[in-house]
């Protein structure tokens, strides 16, 4: 029987079938954890005198509170707060206590887990792949089936290496033509994200599809499948291919060279059959889209960078209450508003594509007076490949601050936050109300866009300055 | 968990859409390593003014809102990070179900392994809801209905197994580990290793 890539993946982890009255027991390859959503679950398995089922499976990090600080170690940098200190020594102690190697503060394969799962070559296509965060989804660009889980679910696969899961149902997002100079993945997935809604997603499994993916590098397929979350999404999937395979040959992680063949024989076969039926088909032409901005306090609220901020029907009170927040009127436009924060970085866009994007436009050119503009790289490796083709010195440079690794001011946990009432115009996920910082007003955008708001000291389209170059 | 059967309680009402959990416990919460005490940081920056004084145009500020059990709320309830401490602040404070026309569905996994009852129900009836802050409403686990407006009675989707637990107060890992015969022999018997 013709089956998706989910399919594929699904069935080849039940455990036990689910039936009406219980969930199938899955499977689980990879189990990512870090600091700051696991502490409850391994109380949970003190208090039930459980241990680890497969350390070997479970790739421990810390990212979430970790400072960016530049420092030659820890020693010299704060921790921000008494409770990130104690809840950092006790990720320590679990891993310890339970037989898990932690990428700590000191290695130099630490970074953000999203970024360094793929980065070691442990995401590999056809696994099963959880942590507690939501973010999970980005590593689906492998072909994995890869989403996040509740602290509970944490402690279960801990224990068992497996879940309790209801089958998702399978959205196909197909995606014609070829993005435009200038139009990047962020800029793709907010479309989408702005089409199918925020809640578009929920109960399914997406797998992005066509022209346009195909297209896409590694590191922009990530960025497409991490924001699958945005839409409500279970998680999100593309199809392995050559460049799957040549992103992963030679990672530390990845199958060696006598089984490399067998592997890649075995993740060709993934890509969903030809007569594959999905529960539901959406559409979208990557050759019309432009840069995407968001005006409001989700990622569904969004607009092609030149388009004025919507007007909405009178009786929206939501809608409304997201634009006071915001402090942006309707039907202006976007390329007004005065920008006080640029912060490249996050899971979903640190990775060197997406720095060397950002540079591309910084270089030879100074941030506007008044911009903070704060450049963080998604692992330390990621940081170390910047500095060896010049990006530190671009950033630094043009007036922007470089960091070490970390999730930072995504969601301002370790001290990098954005002041109240100040707007940002991030390349991270999220532009929740308070997300960077209590207050803290978000703009969702690529890390091109980033770099020419940061120069312009407004939202800024970036084209005119990729052509000035 | 406790377990859950019937819940009678009045309603509080937050009408916005897309509640994400950031709202409902803000990030600079989650360092704290035990599951204990987050009802005090529950809808933090929405409930407390900028020097912590009540916002008491807050719902849960409200005169009405004490001791409500279940939370109405805009379509979407629940989105964004899949912090399980958002249901953890939510039991905290009190409140044991979520009534809306949608609900993500990592809160909505997270809720059902703790004991927080998730509830959709259809547009006309959280609409009659949204409008009626403070009204007695009942809900009934086992036959999954939810009575409210005196005679008024809809059923809710609910998974099986959730209700089973629900009822019965069980802890899923539990019945996982029953499973672990099933687990070694998949391990043993699959094409490849990861």
């Amino acid at each position: 029987m013709p089956a998706t890539l989910f399919e594929k993946v699904w069935r080849e982890h039940v455990v036990t079938p689910e039936t009406r009255d219980t969930p199938a027991v899955l499977y689980i390859d990879l189990h990512l954890i870090h600091e700051v959503t696991t502490p409850q679950a391994f109380a949970l398995l003190r208090s039930q005198g459980l241990s680890v089922r497969r350390p070997d499976l479970t790739l421990a990090t810390m990212d979430h509170s970790t400072p960016t600080l530049p420092g030659a170690s820890f020693k010299d940098v704060a921790i921000v707060g008494a409770a990130a200190v104690q809840q950092i020594s006790q990720m320590r102690k679990n891993c310890a206590d339970f037989g898990i190697s932690l990428l700590d503060h000191d290695s130099d394969q630490r970074g953000i887990v999203h970024v360094i799962g793929p980065e070691l070559g442990a995401t590999q296509p056809g696994k099963t792949i959880v942590c507690g965060d939501s973010h999970t989804s980005t590593h689906g660009a492998f072909g994995a089936l890869a989403f996040g889980i509740g602290t509970t679910e944490v402690a279960h696969v801990l224990a068992t290496q497996c879940l309790l899961q209801r089958k998702p149902k399978t959205l196909a997002i197909e995606v014609a033509g070829r993005l435009g100079t200038g139009v990047t993945a962020k800029d793709l997935i907010l479309a989408i994200i702005g089409q199918i809604g925020v809640n578009g997603g929920t109960g399914h499994v997406i797998e992005y599809r066509g022209e346009a993916i195909r297209a896409l590098s590694m590191d922009a397929r990530m960025t497409v499948c991490n924001m699958s979350i945005e839409a409500g999404a279970r998680a999100g999937m593309i199809a392995p291919d050559d460049t799957t395979f040549d992103y992963l040959a030679g990672r530390p992680r990845a199958p060696r060279a006598e089984t490399w063949d067998d592997a890649v024989a075995r993740w060709r076969d993934l890509a969903s059959d030809d007569a594959a039926q999905f529960d539901t088909t959406v559409s979208i032409n990557a050759s019309q889209l432009e840069p995407m901005v968001t005006f409001g306090t989700n990622p569904g609220m969004v607009v092609a960078i030149n388009e004025p901020v919507p007007t909405a029907d009178g009786s929206d009170a939501s809608f409304r209450k997201a634009l006071e927040y915001m402090r942006l009127a309707a039907g202006k436009p976007l390329t007004e508003a005065s920008v006080d924060v640029v912060f490249v970085g996050s899971c979903t866009n640190s990775r060197l594509s997406d720095l060397q994007e950002a540079a591309a436009i910084l270089d030879g050119r100074r941030i506007a007076d008044g911009v903070r503009m704060l450049v963080v790289p998604g692992s330390q490796q990621i940081k170390a490949q910047a500095e060896a083709i010049g990006l530190d010195k671009i950033f630094r440079s043009a007036g922007a601050e470089w960091r070490e690794s970390g999730c930072s001011m995504c969601l301002g946990m370790n001290g990098d936050t954005v002041p109240s009432g100040k707007l940002s115009v991030s390349t991270s996920n999220r532009n929740f109300e308070g997300r960077q910082g209590v207050g803290a007003r978000t703009i969702l955008a690529s890390p091109l866009t980033a770099a020419a708001s940061a120069i312009r000291g407004r939202v800024a389209d970036p084209r005119p300055y990729l052509r000035e170059h | 968990m406790q377990p859950m059967s019937q819940l009678r309680s009045r309603t509080v009402v937050l009408a916005t859409r897309d509640i994400d959990t950031d709202q409902i416990i803000p990030a600079r919460f989650l360092t704290a390593t035990s599951r204990a005490g987050f009802g005090a940081q529950l809808f933090y920056d929405l409930r407390f003014n900028k020097d912590g004084s009540p916002n008491v145009e807050f719902a849960l500020n409200q005169p009405g809102a004490d001791g409500c059990e279940v939370l109405v709320a805009g379509n979407n309830f629940g989105c964004g990070s899949s912090r399980e401490h958002a249901v953890w602040a939510l039991l905290d404070y009190g409140i044991r179900a979520v009534i809306s026309t949608g609900i993500a569905d990592i809160f909505r996994n997270n809720g059902l392994k703790n004991g927080l009852l998730p509830i959709v129900v259809d547009a006309e009836t959280h609409q009659w809801l949204l409008q009626h802050p403070g009204t007695e409403v009942a809900i009934d686990v086992a036959r999954a209905t939810l009575q409210f407006a005196g005679d008024r009675c809809v059923e809710f989707p609910i998974d099986q197994f959730a209700r089973y637990c629900l009822l019965e107060g069980i802890d899923q890992l539990g019945f996982l580990r029953q499973r672990l015969p099933d687990i070694e022999l998949y391990e043993r018997h699959r094409t490849w290793t990861p």
